[in-house]
This record gives structure tokens, sequence and C-alpha cells, in this order.
């Protein structure tokens, strides 16, 4: 399909989906290095905003989608995921504004002005046990894929691989950041639940332009 | 409402995860500094532990007249709701928020008296953080020195504390009590000095005695005029 506004909203629609199905998995993932509600967290929040967009508020081009999403996010999650991926995509919003239609250049902006906006309101980097390492390795491999001419569907499906890779990288890493870092070398073998939300969500996007 | 208030106060926002706290810092603070405009912002919209962005927003703009808010918060993501809300405000908020970086108790505290007596937003927000204001350099030599015993029953702490570092603040001479800065609040409620303490107040030289003699007489009187 073509990446409008349609296109989002079937994203943000498949992804309130898997986030359900995955609650009891991230929560779990949470209980062992966090507080344990990161999955029960994103289903509020993504629930809240299939409902935004249910009513048909969510906007008629990517950008207003985007945006409308963010919001919900931010005032639903709690926690710290509500600011970061309220935040991640407000900056996502912001990247693709005035388009109709994105392309596979676009897509890579729009990745990675999440990444740059979860980095900056967070304070992480990549190798600090977060989800700043899926989106990360999402970031990388979308660029990649759109340098080598990869159309917007296939720049989707490359960031999707490079976020799971990305998730699965944090399982060896030491937790610089988050209640996590509490826990120092403990953590260590367990992926970071933020990481995993992340690559979900991202593979919905690539599932959704399929 | 005082001089203070009328010519613009910073606004002080507290965000907690639990209501209760950022309600409970407020009340303290409205003790340190009556006419500050302090607005508490905690717990979820639904009554949860946590923080909400739109309910920081509200509290930002109800805050400010002006002259600017500091923003306390207490754990890792009340800092990144208090972020997102600046952005979310978008325009020149800003310039005229500062998301402060502190012990949320302390630094309330501390920020509410600097706020009360009309210090600017960057001033605040260095007493949020719990640092001495910018012109707090200690004086290391000790010209004119006078000694005082605390009769009151609280000492230098709480309340005193508060009206001792405004008039301190207001007197605008570098003065130390008992070697610390007699304008930081956090310095003078560390040296733990309770009733029948002896306190040394100390300035530079002879300017300073006028400012020295004022906060002896503060003490000597049990802060009964205040």
């Amino acid at each position: 399909m073509t990446l409008d506004s349609a296109w989002v909203v079937a994203w943000l629609t498949a992804a309130a989906d898997a986030i359900a199905e995955q609650a009891p998995t991230l929560n779990e993932l949470d209980r062992e290095i966090g507080d344990g509600d990161h999955g029960e967290n994103m289903n509020r929040g993504f629930e809240a905003v299939r409902a935004a967009l249910g009513d048909g508020a969510g906007g008629s081009t990517p950008s207003e989608v985007l945006r409308a999403a963010a919001m919900k996010l931010i005032s639903s999650i709690g926690g710290a995921a509500g600011p970061l991926y309220g935040t991640a995509f407000l900056r996502a919003s912001d990247a693709v504004s005035g388009r109709d239609e994105l392309g596979s250049r676009d897509v890579v902006e729009l990745i990675d002005a999440a990444l740059r906006g979860i980095e900056e309101r967070g304070h992480a980097v990549p190798g600090d046990k977060t989800m700043v390492d899926a989106w990360s390795a999402a970031a990388t491999a979308a660029r990649a894929a759109s340098e080598s001419g990869g159309d917007a569907r296939e720049v989707l499906q490359a960031a999707a691989g490079g976020a799971e890779q990305g998730a699965a990288s944090t399982d060896a890493l030491l937790p610089h950041k988050g209640r996590a870092s509490y826990l120092g070398e403990r953590a260590v073998g367990h992926r970071d639940p933020g990481a995993v939300s992340t690559a979900v969500i991202l593979r919905a996007a690539a599932e959704a332009a399929a | 409402m005082s001089a203070a208030a009328s010519r613009g106060t910073v606004g002080i926002v507290v965000v907690s995860h639990s209501e209760l706290i950022a309600r409970g810092v407020v009340e303290l603070m409205a003790e340190m500094g009556p006419d500050v405009t302090a607005i508490a912002a905690g717990g979820t919209a639904d009554g949860r532990l946590g923080t909400d962005v739109e309910r920081v927003m509200a509290a930002i703009q109800e805050a400010d007249d002006g002259s600017g808010v500091v923003v306390l918060s207490d754990l890792g993501s009340a800092v990144l709701s208090a972020d997102t809300a600046v952005e979310l405000l978008g325009g020149d908020w800003a310039r005229r928020v500062v998301v402060a970086n502190g012990p949320l108790v302390e630094g309330a505290v501390s920020a509410a008296v600097s706020a009360q007596i009309g210090a600017s937003l960057d001033e605040v927000a260095r007493a949020a953080a719990a640092m001495v204001p910018a012109t707090g350099a200690v004086p290391v030599v000790r010209g004119y020195v006078r000694t005082a015993t605390l009769v009151n029953p609280d000492g230098l702490h709480a309340r005193p504390a508060a009206e001792f570092v405004k008039l301190a603040t207001s007197l605008g001479e570098k003065v130390t009590v008992n070697g610390k800065d007699a304008r930081s609040l956090l310095s003078i409620l560390s040296l733990g000095l309770t009733q029948g303490a002896t306190v040394e107040i100390a300035a530079r030289d002879e300017t300073g005695k006028d400012a020295v003699d004022k906060l002896i007489a503060l003490v000597e009187s049990g802060f009964s005029g205040t």
C-alpha cells in the first residue's frame, strides 16, 4: 500500500493489536529488570490511540495522524515510556509534515527523527540497554536499505529487522539508564522491555505496508 | 500582597509520581514562601501513581505570572514528563521554564524562599538545584564577627531558618553564619543548629557591620518579630 495517512492508521492499529498480544511478555521482561508494568502501560497507551483513530479524529496526513497518536501516548501510557514514545511520534510527525505520501527517504527521516527525540528526552545513547538500542539499529538498517535503492516498504522491513536485532543485542548489555540501572550486573542476560516494544511497533509498521 | 508578589514572582511546579507528595511539598513551600504561586502536579489523571504531562502543562501555565516557572520533579519519568510538557507548550515557554535538577523537598523549600524574596528565574532555579546563589561567594576573611545564642525552640531550622535567609539575602552583604553562606538555606539547615546553640555571624569587614548586627538582632529576638 502507499504510505499515506491510511497506512499510519493501519500501522498504529496493527501495533495496538501486537502490543495487546505481547503485553504479558513485556510485563514479564519488565518484572525481571524494572517494575513489571511495561506491557500494561503500553497496552493502555495503544488502546487509547486505537480509540482516537477509530472516531476519525486522526487527521488527513501522516504527520497529523502521528501527532494525534503522540498526544494519546503521552497522556495515557504513564511511566517513562509515555514521554519517550510520545516524543518519538511527535518528532516523527514533524519530520514528515506537509507530505501526503511517504517515500523511502521520508521513512528514513521519520525513524531518524524518532530516534533523536528519544535520545534527547531520555539522555540515553546506543549501548545503554534501552529502547535507543532498537531505534538506533532500526535507523541504521533503514538508511542502508534506502541508500541501496530499496523502496519504502523495503526500508520498513529493514527497520523492523534492525529493531529486532537491536532489541536482542540488549541481552548482553549493562544498563545505564532507568530503573534497570539500579540492578547493574544483575540485569545482564535480560532483554530490555522498551527495546522489545520498539521492535513490536516497527514490525507492525512493516506489516501494515506489505 | 507583598512587594515581591506585586512586581512578579517566579512560580514553582512540583511534579511527583504521588499526588500526596506533590501536595505535601507545596504545603511546605507555602510556609516558606507565602506569596509564591506553587502548584502541585502529582499522580495521573485517573488517580494512579505516575506523572501526567497534561497536568504538568496546566500547572506550568497556572504558576506563571510572566516571571517564569521552575519545575521540580522526583524520579526518572517525572523529569521526562516535565521536559515533554515544556516541549509541548512550545512558543517561548522553553525560555521561561527551567526544569531544575535537585532534591525535591530541600530544593522546593530553597526555591520557595528564593522566589519569595523576588529572585530571578535563574536564581530560583539555582536555589532549587540546592546551589548557593551566583552572588554568594563565601568570604574567607572575617573582619567583623559577633555571636549570639539561639533562644527560640526551633533553633535555626524550618521557618526561622527561612526568615534568616530572607533577611540575609535582602541585606546584600556577604555574611557567613558559622562559616556557611548566610543566604543558602540548605547550608544553614546542614549546620543543625538547635536551641541553645551559639551562632557566629561574620562579615569581611566593617562595611558588613549593619548586616551582621541585624542578623544578630533577629537571632536574639528568638524570631518573634517575624
